[in-house]
């Protein structure tokens, strides 16, 4: 789960890591009020769950209150790469001696939380791992023990000279950690963390991410969560045990496993289709689920024609069919379906189908074909 | 000969009060796994499908001798329970369930290093030695005894392949299912060598998916080290990046865990990938001179 920089912040001044004063404003009206009346150097920033927020026009300065306010009136309603911008943040613009990068992340090879530090602040950490990776600090911390203080500080000595600013830097990585941990974090970046003319350190902006799977034991998390309407459809198809993600082609397909459900993906795409989606039903052949499934898929309006591809396991094929005949009796569609099943009592399966009258086949490969021909046939 | 487990590993079930442990408890049985106990704690005493139910894994251990935990427990209690199994000293802890928090398989593979155990998993199918023993929730019935050796993040897919490799009259020495997630137990590199040691195993297929670079690893482990053949297929070709392809370690993020540079790696050490799944049997073969 993602959340918005203004959210990160809040949880930074929670745990007491110094960000500059600002204010989140949600329309125009906001900005006027909520924003001092005063004519200091500000930031306006868009909150939108994507990066480039800068080079698309979102990030901009002021230098009075009406400057804000004009700026505010330009990005809210803006759209960055085909989101909309609901929300400024207005902060104070802070002059800058030097920037920092400062993160966590989960590794899944040290199978650890390691902590990376670099002088180099406010790029694209990505950008430098690749350009010049030597100049990344990378600790890696002991799941049990935590972030030592000495380790703060060692990574901190390597980026500041000045020993007050040394502590300040070792203490917002210590806090950082914390809210890491007690959040089920998987990212939290601050880029930049600055040092000021003044000498003080302060995080500029910052980034956080969450662990899907732990979020039942992070209510408050939980309740920052913002999704766009395509992500609201993953979360709504995820309660009903269903993985779905929307893609950009035309055939749908409903998949028992997520592996064979990518691999499903592939093999349409490798004949030449697109998928129109990933959708994993899980283990079981409920009925119910099935409808749900197609519901779903059929929503997509440039869905031509379905792939349902279902390894029978321990849950036989015939069960399975038999399931999937149920559904198909109660959804009332024109899309062309193909079904193909193997494993277990496959061909009593693939018999129960052929007797419901919808086309079947026994590999993969065939019912990719086979879906994407009848795609074409629809257009 | 095979790895990991065989006709004398004995075999106790952590949630076997559940419906999942229960019902897998059962099939496992039935498979002729040698189940000798069961955990559900405050229902000691008691006894599922005729397996002994102890309150603690300690005491699980010491009256049964058990080498080996399945853990069925659900999600908020998984990690608990394999650092459990792992302070009451078995060798192997296998974790079935799903939706394990990041931050609980960290603190668990920290403990299970210093124990020394190993895991499967978690949100894994498990393993099977076809014959001897299977542990976890694979359908038995298609697998055969053989020598090729599997190793997958995937589940269906797993089967999916295990399924051609039976029709192509291609046996299995063990098959393991590793888990989707992305912070788990033993992952390629352990098991290959593991395969690269056992004189049951000829030839390995290994089934990667996008995220992360475990598939990268293996396939420089494979050019330095393994004189056994390697087939590998790629899951998650047509994958969007940012988006978690229902696996939670199966995630394309800042442009790196993408299936073209596994793929690439794969190619750079000589191990052949499959394009589809269905090429798999016929590379083994291939490889193996049939």
């Amino acid at each position: 789960m993602k959340i918005h920089e203004f959210q990160a912040r809040n949880l930074f001044k929670e745990y007491g890591i110094p960000v500059p004063d600002g204010v989140v404003c949600h329309s125009l009206e906001e900005v006027k009020a909520m924003v001092p009346d005063d004519d200091r150097l500000r930031v306006v920033k868009a909150q939108v769950h994507v990066g480039g927020r800068g080079k698309a026009g979102g990030v901009k300065l002021a230098k009075t209150k009406a400057e804000a306010v004009e700026i505010a009136g330009q990005i809210l309603g803006m759209d960055i790469k085909g989101l909309t911008v609901e929300k400024v943040m207005v902060a104070d613009a802070v002059d800058i001696e030097k920037e920092f990068y400062v993160g966590l992340i989960n590794d899944r090879n040290t199978k650890s939380v390691t902590l990376m530090a670099s002088a180099e602040g406010g790029v694209e950490i990505e950008e430098v791992a690749r350009v010049s990776p030597e100049k990344i600090i990378k600790l890696t911390i002991d799941p049990v023990m935590g972030l030592m203080e000495w380790q703060a500080r060692k990574v901190a000595l390597q980026l500041f000279n000045d020993p007050k600013q040394m502590r300040q830097a070792a203490s917002i990585l210590g806090k950082l950690y914390r809210l890491y941990v007690e959040t089920d974090s998987s990212l939290a970046e601050i880029n930049p963390l600055v040092v000021t003319p003044d000498k003080k350190v302060l995080a500029i902006d910052g980034k956080m991410n969450f662990d899907d799977n732990a979020l039942y034991r992070r209510p408050k998390i939980l309740a920052l969560r913002e999704a766009t309407p395509e992500e609201e459809k993953e979360i709504d198809a995820n309660e009903k045990g269903l993985s779905y993600i929307k893609l950009d082609g035309n055939i749908g397909c409903m998949v028992n496993g997520a592996g064979l459900a990518m691999a499903t993906m592939d093999m349409i795409k490798l004949y030449g289709g697109e998928p129109a989606n990933f959708l994993d039903i899980g283990g079981s052949s409920n009925p119910e689920k099935v409808v749900e499934a197609m519901n779903i898929l059929l929503s997509d309006k440039n869905v031509k024609a379905v792939m349902i591809n279902i390894f029978g396991g321990i849950t036989r094929c015939d069960d399975v069919a038999r399931g999937l005949v149920t559904a198909m009796k109660k959804i009332n569609t024109d899309i062309p379906v193909v079904i193909r099943l193997s494993g277990t009592n496959a061909k009593e399966g693939l018999d129960i189908i052929r007797e419901y009258g919808l086309p079947t086949v026994s590999t993969m490969s065939e019912a990719a074909q086979k879906a994407i021909e009848l795609s074409r046939k629809g257009i | 000969m095979s790895i990991l487990i065989n006709k004398d590993t004995k075999v106790i079930v952590q949630g076997i009060t559940g419906r999942d442990g229960g019902f897998h408890t059962s099939k496992m049985n039935e498979y002729g796994t040698n189940i000798v106990g069961g955990i559900s704690p405050g229902k000691g005493g008691t006894e599922v499908d005729g397996v002994p139910v102890f309150d603690t894994v300690e005491e699980a251990v010491k009256a049964t001798g058990a080498n080996v935990s399945v853990i069925f427990v659900p999600a908020p209690f998984a990690g608990d329970a394999i650092m459990e199994a792992s302070y009451a000293g078995v060798e192997l802890v296998v974790c079935i369930t799903e939706g394990v928090p990041v931050h609980d398989m960290m603190k668990a593979a920290q403990v299970l290093k210093q124990n020394g155990t190993k895991l499967i998993g978690a949100n894994c199918p498990g393993l099977i030695t076809p014959d001897e023993c299977l542990i976890g929730i694979l359908p038995a019935m298609i697998f055969k005894k053989g020598n090729v050796g599997l190793i997958s993040r995937s589940g269906t897919l797993t089967y999916e392949v295990v399924n051609m490799l039976t029709e192509n009259d291609l046996g299995q020495s063990t098959c393991v299912g590793i888990g989707g997630d992305p912070v788990s137990g033993l992952y390629f590199i352990d098991l290959l060598e593991m395969y690269e040691n056992d004189p049951a195993t000829d030839a390995v297929v290994l089934i990667g998916e996008i995220g992360g670079d475990a598939e990268e690893q293996a396939a420089r482990y494979i050019k330095e080290n393994m004189t056994k053949p390697v087939v590998a297929f790629i899951a998650g070709q047509s994958a969007p990046p940012g988006k978690r392809m229902g696996h939670a370690g199966a995630i394309i993020s800042s442009g790196s865990g993408t299936a073209e540079e596994k793929i690439k790696a794969f190619g750079e050490a000589g191990v052949p990938v499959a394009k589809e799944p269905g090429e798999i049997p016929r590379l083994v073969k291939e490889k193996l001179g049939l």
